[in-house]
């Protein structure tokens, strides 16, 4: 019986779901998804945004700040607050997935693992970008003080792109475990170390019109992290979301 | 169509399918039956490629799993007892975004085509979370048939409906079948699945225990066939 | 030589790690000389030492290991990555308590945030974050294949924690070969320090791959126990 059955052909060459296209596609479709189901209910967006402005009133309260200490502990104050909001879009932004078995659904699709992967990285990052771009504005009215400085946006860009490269790859994982919502800050932030840290370093450094060429190591840091990272979880995504 | 040789899956150190063989012709609607625990989940997600086989041979028009995976997923249409749509997008969105995944082309009128096939047109601006569960799972088979597959996988997909929801999946099951495509269904249901399979097979502790043609039984037969497969196991 | 039963091997390595732990610790009091600033508290250091290496060997084995189980799917790999997590975590303890003892009398602080001791602390979270990970995961495959992921990304997260901690500050001693004036609590090791010190690394190497192979016997044994009450359960 076995002979008679058709033999397996290659995928056809202009066959709309392989190579670059394919992949473009899905995760262009992927990211529109995202970006549409949340416009509809912003249920996302509102609770980081929420959470990020309660953070900061927090630490307005718990540190006492003056203006001057205020300058050096702004940009700690700013990363540790993305950092707890980013980890909230990432578990809510998997479990949606998980819930609803949408999951299976994205690993049906005759398209490269990878794709699902970029395509929820960069929804990740679409969002806390988001956010990030409302805190902003918020805390320099806040504090009287400006943050709006192209150096500090490409510090907040880089950092967040590490952040969520790894995260979105350890929220797939925390997902898919009993205690998921826990589970992903235990997982992310020992990993995160260096982005924070090169990430505040380098913030701060903006923030108080330091040299560039001392701000530059950090930058470097970030960019070599970023990299290697998203490498990784991109070569290893298909064994964290395979049965 | 569907080939299966000694199928054996593990997880960890327990055994859920030990042996299995299982095979398909072309244009065939099998469905299988059994108790619960006998692996017929376990079974469907290793023929939908999302499950790896431990040891065995699975082959699918003519591609192996799982090392050919990739170019069988554009043949395949799967439902489970999950919906796996968005509840924030409206049915049409929910088709349109599988429709990009499998790289369907003449998108919009193989939307309202679908839309149609399932009797959802009226619908189609409307949230899916605010859709039944009937309605959920034939959408949640228009989804499935969006990209014209040759072989179906159809998990359980009466749990939870009533009546009249089930009447109305009977016949877009039997619509979305008589395109010549090659179906395979798990149920509990031995009374729905008697109208529309050509055959019967019983899954029982990992093995097809059974298997009869629908031509070769009286559909009063069945139940006592069942409970005949099981026991013997 | 019946199938479970510990092997020669084994037995022979066990001894020889007792006997060389006992020259070692023998070698730390008695042979290295009293460094001169320091005091007795120095000879903290050559355990120290050793032991924040065996926590980076565990770490560098559970990410081979990871390696070896995303490409070969062999259970056996799976073992050899959590008896290195495990062991490695002790070891990595006792890096950190040690770094705390030896830091308390000479900087009067008992933690101190410089680059080796942070990054080491870093370093055991990670460890435990694995192990909470897999505790989450019933399926043993999936188990196997979180850890092996986490034990990667983990590994190679640390020498950048390192180095992020590193230009951040440092009163951490730059103990071999480097003489930076100012660099606080440094000292030059003599030859017999130095020896001492080698020994001491040796040592530390060799318990762990006695522990490791221990450990690594007890999980295959599990694996078999596990096995037979299942065929006993059908």
């Amino acid at each position: 019986m076995a002979s008679e059955l058709p033999m397996a052909k290659d995928a056809p060459k202009d066959s709309p779901s392989s190579g670059l296209r394919g992949f473009m596609r899905a995760l262009g479709a992927v990211v529109w998804k995202d970006l549409a189901a949340e416009l509809r209910s912003r249920e996302l967006l509102t609770s980081m945004l929420v959470f990020s402005l309660l953070v900061i009133l927090i630490f307005n309260f718990a540190l006492e700040l003056d203006a001057k200490t205020r300058a050096t502990v702004t940009s700690g104050v700013l990363w540790v607050t993305f950092a707890f909001a980013g980890t909230l879009g990432l578990n809510r932004s998997m479990a949606i997935e998980k819930d609803r078995g949408c999951l299976d659904g994205l690993l049906l699709a005759p398209v490269d693992r990878s794709a699902i992967y970029f395509g929820k990285t960069v929804g990740n990052l679409v969002f806390m970008l988001i956010v990030e771009a409302i805190v902003l504005p918020v805390y320099s009215i806040l504090y009287n003080t400006n943050l709006l400085q192209p150096g500090l946006i490409a510090v907040i860009l880089l950092g967040s792109i590490g952040f969520v490269a790894v995260g979105t790859l350890l929220s797939t994982m925390a997902v898919q475990t009993r205690t998921r919502d826990v589970l992903l800050p235990i997982l992310l932030f020992p990993v995160i170390i260096p982005v924070m840290i090169a990430a505040v370093k380098a913030s701060s450094g903006v923030l108080q019109g330091i040299d560039m060429a001392e701000i530059l190591p950090w930058l470097n840091l970030l960019l070599v992290y970023d990299i290697i990272f998203t490498a990784v979880a991109f070569m290893v995504f298909d064994y964290v979301v395979e049965e | 169509m569907i080939e299966v040789r000694k199928l054996v899956k593990r997880f960890g150190l327990k055994t859920v399918l030990r042996g299995l063989d299982f095979h398909v012709e072309p244009g065939e609607f099998v469905a299988i039956l059994g108790p619960n625990g006998a692996g017929k989940t376990t079974f469907l997600r290793i023929l939908a490629s999302l499950s790896r086989p431990s040891l065995g041979e699975v082959r699918i028009a003519g591609y192996r799993l799982p090392a050919q995976a990739s170019h069988l997923r554009r043949r395949l249409g799967v439902v489970s007892h999950l919906p796996l749509l968005y509840g924030d997008l409206t049915a049409e969105e929910n088709l349109r975004f599988y429709g990009r995944m499998y790289g369907v082309s003449n998108l919009n009128s193989r939307i309202g085509e679908v839309l149609e096939l399932i009797g959802l047109a009226a619908r189609r601006r409307d949230l899916v979370r605010t859709f039944s569960r009937g309605m959920q799972q034939r959408l949640a088979i228009g989804r499935a048939v969006m990209h014209d597959p040759e072989v179906m996988l159809f998990d359980e997909p009466y749990t939870g409906l009533d009546q009249d929801a089930s009447a109305m999946l009977d016949t877009v099951l039997r619509d979305v079948a008589a395109m010549n495509r090659t179906v395979v269904m798990t149920s509990h249901d031995l009374a729905r699945t008697a109208d529309l399979a050509s055959r019967f097979d019983v899954l029982s502790r990992g093995l097809i225990a059974a298997s009869i043609q629908r031509a070769e039984i009286d559909p009063n037969q069945l139940l006592a066939f069942y409970r005949r497969a099981i026991s013997e196991g | 030589m019946e199938k479970g039963a510990k092997p020669r091997l084994l037995t022979i390595l066990d001894v020889v790690t007792i006997l060389l732990l006992v020259v070692a610790t023998a070698m730390v009091f008695f042979y290295a000389p009293m460094e001169a600033v320091m005091g007795q508290v120095q000879r903290v250091f050559y355990f120290h030492v050793a032991a924040g290496w065996v926590g980076m060997l565990g770490f560098l084995v559970a990410a081979i290991a990871g390696v070896a189980y995303l490409r070969t799917a062999k259970r056996k790999w799976d073992i050899v990555g959590l008896s290195a997590v495990e062991i490695g975590m002790v070891f990595a303890l006792i890096n950190i308590v040690t770094g705390a003892i030896w830091a308390r009398p000479i900087w009067n602080t008992w933690w101190t945030w410089d680059p080796r001791l942070t990054t080491a602390t870093i370093m055991e979270l990670i460890y435990a974050a694995y192990l909470l990970l897999r505790q989450g995961i019933e399926d043993p495959d999936r188990r196997a294949r979180f850890g092996a992921v986490y034990a990667i990304i983990g590994f190679l997260s640390v020498p950048l924690t390192f180095f992020s901690a590193r230009l951040f500050r440092t009163i951490h001693p730059v103990v071999i070969g480097t003489n930076q004036p100012g660099a606080e609590g440094a000292f030059d090791m003599t030859s017999l320090m130095l020896q001492t010190f080698m020994f001491s690394l040796l040592t530390f190497s060799i318990i762990f791959a006695d522990l490791l192979w221990h450990r690594i016997r007890l999980g295959r044994l599990a694996d078999k126990v596990e096995q037979m009450k299942l065929k006993m359960a059908e």
